[in-house]
Order: C-alpha cells, then structure tokens, then sequence
C-alpha cells in the first residue's frame, strides 16, 4: 500500500502516528476479527456468514458466526455484503521488469531473476491490486533454459530481499525456468534451430550435471571447482528447484515428459496450450499443469489449437491444474477472470478456485503455509465485494501476512486499481503530484 | 464444448422445416430500444426476408404457428464490435500470409481497400461469430498515419463477390494514426508529431484541390481518377469519417484541431487519456470508440483507466467498445468481455450492452438497419443461458438476417 516509512517525510510520519493512534488501521490490532463476510477458504465448504480471525501474521481460526469465539480486545472489522478469498497465487508472472540469461547462449542456469527485479514497479502494486499476494517471476521463454525463477511474497517491502520466500535452509526460493518450441529456436547465437536441437543441448547439460554431481559426491583430494550454472541443474536433479517448463504444442509437451522420465526432474508445465491433446499422457505422467486463458486461439503457429476446455480436461483425469497471468500477456488484475473462463468450459467452481490459490502454492512448495484460509497459514487474504467468479466483482483490500498491502479506498492504492494519469510510473512516493 | 441443448430445444420445439421463419422466446430480452430495459419474457418473430416482424412480451405478441421457437434465458441484439482488424489479421499471425491489416510501404494510403483484403472464413470470424458479435467493422489497422479503408459487415460473409451486397458499408471509414503508432518505418517519415500532421495538412490540402478541380470541371473535363485522392475527398465531402487512433491527449487535441480546420466527420479511437479532454470532446461532438478495457498499460497506453468508459457516459459523450487490433495473444479480443468489465468499473450495465448494440451501430452509422430489436430492423439476435457479460454465461444460439448461423454452447 504505502511506501516504506523511509520514504516519508518527517511530517508525514508524525500524521500517520497520529492516525494510529486513533485506531484508524485495523492492522495495528494485533488481533483482528473479520465478521459476517461469505468466507471461501477454497480447501474447506464454504461458510455464507463467517468470522476470520487473524493475529499478528497468522490465521487463528475459520467458522461460522457465533461459532468462533472473538477474544476481548480484538478489532471487530463488519464484512457484511463482502467475499472474503485466499490470496491469488500467480505461478507464472513477469512483473517487477524481471529478467534472465542474456544472448550468449540459450541455457544459463547460473542466472538469478532475482537480481534483476525492481520491487518498486507499478507493475508490482497492479499485481496487489489485483490480489495476488504470491508470485512465481520468471524470466522469459526465449531461451531453453534462462534462469533461476523467484518466488515473492509481494509484501510490502523496498528491496527484493524483504519479499522473497526462503527455503528451509535459508536459501532464496525459486524454480528454474526452461522453454521448447518456437519461441527458443532462434538457428543463431548458439541457440537452437530445430526441436531435436533443443532437446540435445537440455540432455547434454544435464548429463553433465550428472557427472559434476557424482564427482563432487566422490570426495577425493581434487573436488571440482564450484560452477554456479551445475549448482543450479544439481538442484533440479534432487528436487530442490522445480522446472517451470514453457511449452505448448502436443510434441513438445511429450518431450518435456521424455526429459522428465530421463532425469527425474520435478517439473510443472506452463502454458500447455494443446494439453487436450495429450491430456491422457500428461495425467500418467504425475507432473502437474500451470495454464492460461486467452480470450481467442491464435496469434501464434503454437497457440492456434489453445482451447478452453484445457481446464476442463485435466480435471476429469485429476491432474494438478493452476492458472497463471503470465503478465504483461494477461493483466494481473484480470486474472480472476481465468477462472470464469474455466467455469464457462466445464471445469467445476471448486478447481477453478483451487486453481488460481491453492494449487499454485502446492506447485511452489509453499501449500503447507498459503494458498488457503486455514487455521495456522499466514493471513493472505482478499476482501471482495462479490463472488470470486463474477465479471463484476472487484478486489477491495489485499493483506499479505496480515499486512493490507492494497486498499481501494487509497486514492494511491486506487490509481494502481484502475489506471489513469501516472499509472504506468514506478510505485510513487507519498504526497506525490498524481494523486487525483 | 461441443453439446446443443438448442439442437434439442430445436427437436423439441420445432415440428416445421429448417427453413421456417424464426421466433425467439427470452425469459429476458434487451430490445436496446426507449430506456434500454429489458422486457420479461419478450418476444421476437422474424420475417421471410430475414428482418423484425414484431417484437414485444408475450401475450402481446404471440407466436404464430409454424414458427420455429428458440428459447433463451436471455436474447440480445447480435453483438457489433466497432472496431477490429478480424479477417484482415488472421489466426496464424503469419506476414504474407495471414496479416493484411497493415501496408508499411507508404505513410498515406488511403486507397486501399478492406474489401480486397478481406478474408471472411479465417478461424477468428468464426470465433466471434459463435460467441454472439454478428457485426463488425473492420479493415485496416493502426500502425500508419493513413493505412488505409475500413467497412462494416456481417459476421457471416464468407467472401466478398459483391461489395455492396455482401458488406453493410463497403468503404466505411478512412483508418488515420497519430502518435507515435503513425510513425514510419526504417527511418521513414513521419518521424515526429509535427511532421505527421504536416504531412496529414498537406494531403487534405491535395484533396480539397482535387475536389475543386473536380467540381469546376466541364462535363467532358473530368479529371482522371485518383484512387488516393478520392477516397480523402470522400472524408471531405463527408460521407466517409476519418477514423482517428490517438491515445495521447496531445494526440487526441492534435486530431479535433485537424478537424476545426478541415470540417470533416471524425470518429475518435482508443483515445487513452480522452478523459482529460471530455469537455474539448464533447464540445466538437465527436463521438468515441474506446480501446479495449484490458488493452495492456504500456507505451501510450500507459496512461490507460478502466473507467473510460463510465467518464465518457457521465459526460454524456457518445461511446461504443471495440475488440481493436492485437499484435500477439490473444490474436483477437471479444468486444463484450470488454463491455462486461467496464461494468465493474461504474458504467451501467444497460449502457454496456448499448455500447456493443445500439450505441454502436449509431456510431457506425448503422442504426436504422442494426444494434436494436425494432420492426423494420435487419434480425440479427444473439442467445445466453444467463447475463450476456458475465464471463461464465455461455452463447447458446446466433442468428443473422433471421437465419441461425450458430448452434454452438459456447
């Protein structure tokens, strides 16, 4: 919502404390009872007049009204009329002007995205805008493999250091993203120009990383030197980072799947635009799908037979199926309309919703503390002013681990929202002149 | 998805030959007619020569027998998109091929038509077609200072053998780009907004020399024919609008001034920042088709608001949705989730509907054949199992010049 308190004026922080202390911002409560609203936790039936409470960062507990005690001091917020929803969870995004390996060759493993990202991009509010309050940002799908992906919070914070998610051992969290098809076959520069290329060059680097691992497993008085870009397919070769792998055509998917089976990577296919096709193979297969919606076929030779029915389809055959913006192709704040669209083409309300939430945080590994309004998950939540489905719903408040992060009543908060004059600027510091 | 509950409504209902005049039964039926409420369970007959017989709820209209009945949860006028390059910039997206939206040859060309260019069986007519949009307007592209004609057509016309038969308006309008979006390529002028408008000046300066000359001359001195000259003369006389793509509003200002100068009809498109011109806009009368409210939010589009739409309606300038060009994915957009979401964002929803039926066809030039359901009006009606906007409600049925032309669930 605001800037870090670095960027206010001594003034400014004064009438913010004043506003404090008036009780005007309900997080300042450390216990806060949201009451009344038709409470969609997505991985428990829906409740029409609940109560969520919230206690520092954490949900303490979901139910009906009058069925959940609210404890003597807490901050009682009156959600009547409004749909209180998970978080949206993004598995596939470019906000933040995020970038990957450069021209020198089309598989750079070393690369981190996450030192290319500018956490003060507008495109990072319109993102909370939009209540996505979790992020997987990737580098593009020009090359094979172009780096190493970041999973964010977009909490509130200056430096990506404060938004990125961490792994048990302290590391940053992320996947590794990886393409075939059209968009990485370039015929220059190193870079592919056919498809039996492309999935030569992917065998012999992990082939290698095979063997870097072996050697270093080894031990020995002569360990190999470390090499950031094997550390990475290392990784992917143990399950400890995930290939996010873009991919569209029915050959190409089941090449993706020919690789899976020969290294034994974990990996979620991304896009997936004739998944119809090869539904069958890809349910077999166990790997899980990040797809998107697009409001017509075409535009591309791979995405001329993308259909609706994708969603559809992988639900009857129980595969793991999220949706994705892939923003800038799809705007986050539009992206409760990919599951409109899958209700539309036969995919049941339960998946859809699951797959704009909780489905993304299992295919990031972070289901077991997002993605839901569970008792013990951080409080990433959204208020609502209708039903998750509906063209006409609008996202009123994001909160990020019981911080509001976004509040369309901000006149700040609300040029993010909507657009106008001086929405396409970097995130604004306060008492700036495009606050109209 | 391929299952047809009208098909089976058809059997059902239906104990005539396919070839039966056409009745439409709607729990909910927006004529777009009066104060654009809809009527509870309307009625609408369609006559031999494919146009309105009668409308009204039933009991005042009553089927006659040997009607074939359509039922729907609701029934709408077939959608019209007021501005789109569907048919020119086909599915493949494929130069040489498939993408005949746009000639970079030349910075003014006007004498090209969208009727030569026409591809009426590409993937995406179909596409909007079963999704409810019965009319287009469409032709050439923005990307040149003048590309070039457009035209307004059903969205059932494979082919175009006989312009004047097979399209509702053949040559339109004349497709004009301000902004940088009208800048030539390879270093070719315009290269600035002064020089594009200078170069705009200087054309419509020729035309108005041409159309002089044109006038005075004997009848057996005739000039020769100029197919750039003519079809500028045409925006000057005033049968044709010159169709303007400004997103800037210096963009926007430049094109009202061009027309304060030169007295031509001018229809305002995209129009990104019109919202900090609404009183200048309105003053000169100059109606709006507004970019797609999910056009994305980069370059001159920066600036973009949701709200357009509802800013427009508040000061009362004449407005109408458009699915516009697309360069990638989604090749292209589908001018009533474009509607549907400027609901969300203030417009009224009635006024939504109107801005992809009436409103529309008004803009167009076209009230008096489409986008309302009167008697006398060509029968172009689209079917829904529930709010047409809302993005989960399916199309169930088309129909066009009283025929259906789509029995998809889709």
């Amino acid at each position: 919502m605001h800037a870090s308190l670095r960027y206010l004026t001594p003034l400014a922080i004064l009438a913010v404390i004043a506003v404090g202390s008036l009780g005007g911002d309900e997080n300042s409560s450390p216990i806060r009872a949201y009451v009344g609203a038709h409470i969609i936790p997505v991985t428990a039936p829906e409740i029409p007049d609940g109560v969520l409470l919230v206690e520092g960062e954490t949900i303490t507990a979901v139910g009906k009204r009058g069925e959940v005690a609210i404890p003597k001091g807490a901050k009682v917020i009156d959600l009547k009329g409004k749909f209180l929803f998970p978080g949206l969870v993004c598995t596939h995004s470019h906000v933040g002007k995020v970038q990957g390996g450069d021209g020198s060759s089309p598989i750079q493993p070393g690369v981190r995205v996450l030192d290319s990202i500018d956490v003060l991009d507008s495109t990072l509010e319109k993102a909370r805008a939009g209540g996505i309050t979790m992020a997987n940002l990737m580098s593009g799908s020009g090359h094979l493999l172009s780096g190493q992906t970041a999973y964010l919070k977009l909490r509130d914070g200056v430096t990506v250091e404060e938004l990125a998610l961490r792994n048990k051992d302290g590391s940053m969290a992320g996947g590794i993203k990886m393409a075939n098809g059209t968009n990485s076959i370039k015929g220059s520069g190193g870079s592919p120009g056919t498809r039996g290329k492309s999935a030569a060059l992917v065998r012999e680097q992990f082939i290698k990383a095979q063997q870097y691992r072996d050697k270093i497993a080894a031990g020995g008085d002569d360990p190999p030197d470390r090499d950031l870009a094997m550390e990475a397919l290392v990784d992917v070769l143990e399950g400890r980072k995930v290939v996010h792998h873009h991919t569209h055509r029915h050959d190409d998917i089941i090449t993706v799947l020919r690789l899976k089976k020969e290294f034994g990577f974990k990996v979620v296919l991304h896009h997936v635009s004739e998944a119809w096709k090869v539904a069958d193979e890809i349910a077999e297969s166990g790997v899980s799908c990040s797809i998107i919606y697009l409001d017509s076929p075409g535009g591309k030779l791979e995405a001329r037979d993308l259909e609706w029915k994708n969603g559809a389809e992988l639900e009857k055959r129980g595969v793991l199926t999220a949706f994705h913006t892939d923003d800038p192709i799809n705007d986050s704040r539009w992206f409760l309309r990919s599951a409109g669209l899958a209700v539309r083409s036969g995919m049941s309300r339960q998946k859809a919703l699951e797959a704009v939430t909780i489905a993304g945080a299992e295919m990031m590994d972070q289901a077991e503390h997002t993605g839901s309004l569970t008792v013990g998950k951080k409080a990433d939540f959204l208020i609502l002013n209708g039903d998750p489905l509906s063209v006409y719903t609008r996202v009123l408040e994001t909160h990020v681990e019981g911080n509001k992060v976004f509040d369309l009543d901000d006149p700040g908060d609300r040029l993010w929202a909507e657009g106008g004059f001086g929405a396409g600027h970097r995130r604004l510091a306060s008492g700036c002149c495009f606050y109209k | 998805m391929k299952i047809y509950p009208l098909v089976a409504s058809l059997l059902f209902h239906c104990i005539t030959t396919a070839s039966a005049q056409i009745a439409v039964q709607a729990d909910t039926l927006y004529t777009m007619t009066g104060d654009l409420k809809p009527l509870r369970n309307g009625v609408v007959l369609c006559s031999k020569d494919g146009k309105i017989e009668r409308v009204g709820p039933l009991g005042e209209v009553n089927i006659p027998e040997g009607y074939r009945l359509l039922k729907a949860a609701v029934a709408t006028p077939g959608f019209i998109d007021a501005h789109t390059t569907v048919g020119l910039s086909g599915i493949l997206n494929l130069d040489r091929h498939d993408q005949e939206q746009l000639e970079t040859s030349a910075p003014i060309q006007p004498e090209l038509r969208a009727v030569d260019a026409y591809n009426g069986r590409d993937p995406l007519v179909q596409w909007i077609r079963e999704l409810g949009i019965t009319t287009i307007h469409t032709g050439h592209a923005p990307g040149a200072l003048v590309a070039g004609q457009t035209m307004i057509l059903k969205t059932n016309v494979p082919a175009i053998t006989d312009p004047e038969k097979n399209t509702l308006r053949p040559f339109a309008m004349v497709a004009s780009t301000l902004g940088s979006g009208g800048f030539g390529r390879g270093g070719k002028s315009p290269g600035t907004r002064a020089k594009s408008l200078a170069m705009l000046r200087e054309h419509l300066l020729k035309a108005q020399r041409h159309l002089k000359k044109r006038a005075e001359a004997k009848e057996d001195e005739k000039p020769e024919p100029n197919l750039r000259l003519d079809a500028m003369a045409a925006v000057l006389e005033g049968q044709t609008p010159l169709l303007v793509t400004a997103k800037r509003h210096q963009d926007i200002a430049a094109a009202l001034r061009l027309q304060r100068e030169f007295d031509f009809p001018l229809i305002l498109d995209g129009a990104s920042e019109a919202y900090l011109l609404l009183e200048e806009i309105k003053a000169a009368k100059v109606p709006v088709i507004i970019h797609p409210t999910m056009a994305r939010p980069y370059g001159e589009n920066e600036n973009i608001t949701f709200t357009l739409a509802a800013k427009l309606h508040a000061a009362g300038i004449p407005f109408a949705f458009q699915s516009g060009y697309e360069a990638y994915v989604p090749k292209t957009r589908v001018v009533h989730f474009e509607a549907a979401l400027s609901v969300a964002y203030g417009l009224p929803h009635e006024v939504a509907l109107a801005g992809c039926t009436s409103a529309a066809a008004e803009i167009l030039g076209m009230g008096n054949r489409i986008g309302s359901l009167q008697t006398g009006l060509e029968a172009d009606i689209a079917l829904f199992d529930g709010d047409p906007l809302e993005t989960v409600t399916h199309c169930t049925g088309v129909i066009i010049d009283g025929k259906v032309v789509s029995k998809e669930t889709k």
